[in-house]
């Protein structure tokens, strides 16, 4: 589980100060798939840093199973994003000229294992998301929706808590994305994963049990979606009517 | 976290960039070999001229004709040195071990097969105690060689392999000026290639004979035989001041100097002339040094630029495995293996290098080089503590960053 209570995270550009995150708070469950959404600039991804322990908050709290992650060490902290979080980016961040298997054991070498285990467990990773064939691949040997994949590998393969992603299907193209929806969907349901993620994009969104609506650094809502959408299923609608409410309150413009 | 899967994680980093890892490499390589090359060779340059002057004997003292050059002078005007000097030397001045006049004059030299110009020197048969020579086949000129004006001679052990090509050399004859001479002996090899003073490039005949059969009008001056120079050898060490200031006193008279006329002659022993040359060479070693300097801090230049170039994909590359769980002292201790099996390689590299290029020189025979422990040390080490801080202080700098941070670096 997690927790946040009235987190900021404030930026100073100048003289002026930027609230990118203005007094969030909200509260995760096990095993619950959800989404965050809001335009560019609402502070989405920013908390989702905060989230995934790679940024600290400038004030307010943070716990992941009961443990506050401000009162931790630097080194507690490696500890935590080793074992408790997974994180998938936007632009995917492989390493270059290394193997999508060495890429997906990256965080193993950190962990103690050895090679043997790590060898077997990021062929494991490397099977959920279905790329076991092309572990010797190269990041600019694959297309963008498997470089995600190798992505999502990396980040399961410490069996993490919580798997977090920021823009997951961003720099993907709309079926590409819908394939990446549908992992995560699988994993939820079949791993019972907790999966945070977040998009711009309400169709993406409502793949979720819960989206939480974010802008000007503050949550604006929270929606339960009692039938989320079955990626590679639903259609996105092409009127532009669809969660329409949810449009009409946050007055952002839906994407085709 | 163990220290074989942080050496093994820096390894693969090292092989997943191949190019960068060799450009690395390369400027240590040149950094260390420049160095190692530079100061090998002028180490050597300067040994070998030290070991020169000290071999040509110890408490030995010359005496040569300077040519003067002044105000109302016509330009190279010179006071000769005359036989007679050697004599009056000879019966005077006390405190001597021997004393060796000596005629040198460059002329051709011919064998049946071969032609080749080679200063000839005419000695008395004390020259090879005053000289420290020794003699390798055959003997030296002797006193019945030299009273007889006999047409022999004695040759280095390089005049002899040019000459004769590997054939035994003693009992041949050789024409020098047109004038036929018999080798008698040849000089024992000093094992150095060059020089003014080395006994494999000299050839040796009785003065005597020199004088009437080769020198000619050159040897003479106002009728009298004159010399290239003179040798003295010294009784001991102690005498050597004595024997000089005797001397310059004798010279004066002979020549009706006065105490304020400037003496043309330079006396001067072997001691003074190693003072000289340590001075010399105390610059030259500097004025090399300065040079390696320059080369190991291009070197250190190239390696700073390589690693502050890989920098921004470091910075990522940093942030990404500190998402994903690496702690401070894991990426840090990854960059120093990096960093130091990149320097140690290169540092290795370099000195195997720069010894080679030594070993070039020192084959081609223009210099022995000298490549010394301190300098191996030297140039290893600073080039390896160059690469190790470029190396690890930019990933110092990543490390502080937080993740998100050092990920979004550009």
């Amino acid at each position: 589980m997690i927790e946040v209570k009235d987190v900021y995270k404030i930026y100073k550009l100048g003289d002026q100060e930027v609230h990118a995150l203005d007094g969030v708070s909200l509260k995760i469950e096990d095993g619950e798939m959800v989404s965050i959404m809001g335009p560019s600039g609402s502070g989405k991804s920013t908390l989702m840093a905060i989230l995934g322990c790679l940024d600290i908050p400038t004030s307010g709290s943070y716990f992941i199973d009961g443990q506050e992650v401000e009162k931790m060490s630097e080194d507690k902290l490696a500890n935590l994003r080793a074992h408790k979080i997974g994180f998938v980016f936007q632009q995917f961040n492989l390493l270059p000229r290394t193997s999508a298997l060495e890429n997906v054991m990256l965080p193993l070498q950190y962990d103690g294992l050895n090679a043997k285990m790590r060898l077997e467990k990021a062929k494991e990773a490397l099977e959920i998301v279905g790329l076991a064939e092309r572990m010797y691949h190269h990041p600019n040997q694959l297309s963008g929706g498997q470089q995600q994949r190798v992505a999502i590998a990396r980040a399961l393969v410490n069996e993490p808590a919580i798997l977090l992603a920021d823009e997951p299907t961003g720099n993907l193209d709309s079926r590409t994305g819908a394939e990446i929806i549908a992992m995560f969907q699988k994993l939820h349901r079949e791993r019972h994963q907790t999966v945070v993620y977040v998009t711009h994009d309400s169709f993406t969104a409502r793949h979720t049990e819960r989206v939480i609506h974010i802008a000007d650094g503050q949550i604006k809502r929270e929606e339960m979606i009692a039938e989320p959408l079955i990626a590679g299923v639903a259609h996105r609608p092409e009127d532009g009517n669809n969660g329409s409410a949810l449009d009409k309150q946050t007055g952002k413009k839906k994407e085709k | 976290m163990n220290v074989m899967v942080n050496v093994r994680v820096a390894l693969r980093a090292l092989l997943a960039n191949k190019l960068r890892s060799f450009l690395t490499v390369l400027g240590i390589v040149i950094g260390v070999a420049a160095v190692v090359a530079l100061l090998g060779v002028g180490r050597g340059a300067t040994a070998s001229i030290t070991d020169r002057v000290a071999s040509m004997g110890s408490n030995l003292i010359s005496i040569s004709a300077q040519r003067r050059f002044g105000p109302g002078m016509s330009s190279g005007t010179s006071v000769s040195l005359y036989f007679s000097d050697y004599e009056s030397i000879l019966k005077n001045i006390d405190g001597i071990a021997s004393v060796a006049p000596v005629y040198s004059s460059n002329f051709t030299v011919n064998t049946s097969s071969r032609t080749s110009n080679y200063e000839v020197t005419g000695v008395t048969p004390n020259y090879l105690d005053v000289r420290s020579y020794t003699i390798a086949e055959g003997r030296f000129v002797s006193e019945e060689d030299y009273l007889s004006n006999k047409q022999v001679v004695v040759i280095g052990s390089q005049i002899s392999t040019d000459l004769f090509e590997g054939l035994d050399p003693i009992g041949r004859k050789l024409k020098i000026k047109s004038v036929e001479f018999t080798v008698i002996g040849v000089f024992e090899s000093s094992g150095s290639s060059s020089g003014m003073s080395s006994g494999d490039n000299i050839i040796v005949v009785p003065l005597s004979t020199g004088y009437s059969k080769l020198f000619g009008s050159n040897a003479m001056s106002g009728g009298k035989q004159t010399l290239s120079s003179i040798y003295i050898s010294a009784a001991s060490a102690d005498t050597v001041d004595q024997v000089i200031s005797d001397t310059e006193l004798l010279l004066r008279s002979n020549h009706a100097l006065t105490l304020n006329d400037d003496l043309p002659f330079s006396v001067s022993s072997q001691a003074q002339a190693l003072e000289t040359l340590s001075e010399v060479s105390g610059t030259l070693t500097a004025f090399l040094g300065a040079i390696a300097a320059i080369s190991l801090l291009v070197g250190g230049i190239g390696i700073m630029n390589i690693e502050l170039v890989s920098v921004t994909e470091r910075t990522r590359e940093i942030g990404l495995r500190k998402a994903v769980g690496a702690t401070r002292k894991a990426i840090l201790f990854q960059f120093l293996v990096e960093t130091m099996t990149l320097s140690i390689l290169g540092g290795v590299i370099g000195v195997l290098l720069g010894s080679l290029i030594a070993m070039v020189f020192t084959w081609t025979g223009m210099i022995t080089a000298k490549v010394t422990a301190d300098v191996i040390t030297l140039a290893f080490f600073s080039a390896v503590l160059i690469g190790l801080f470029f190396g690890i202080y930019p990933a110092f700098q990543a490390s502080k960053l937080r993740p998100i941070e050092a990920l979004r670096y550009e």
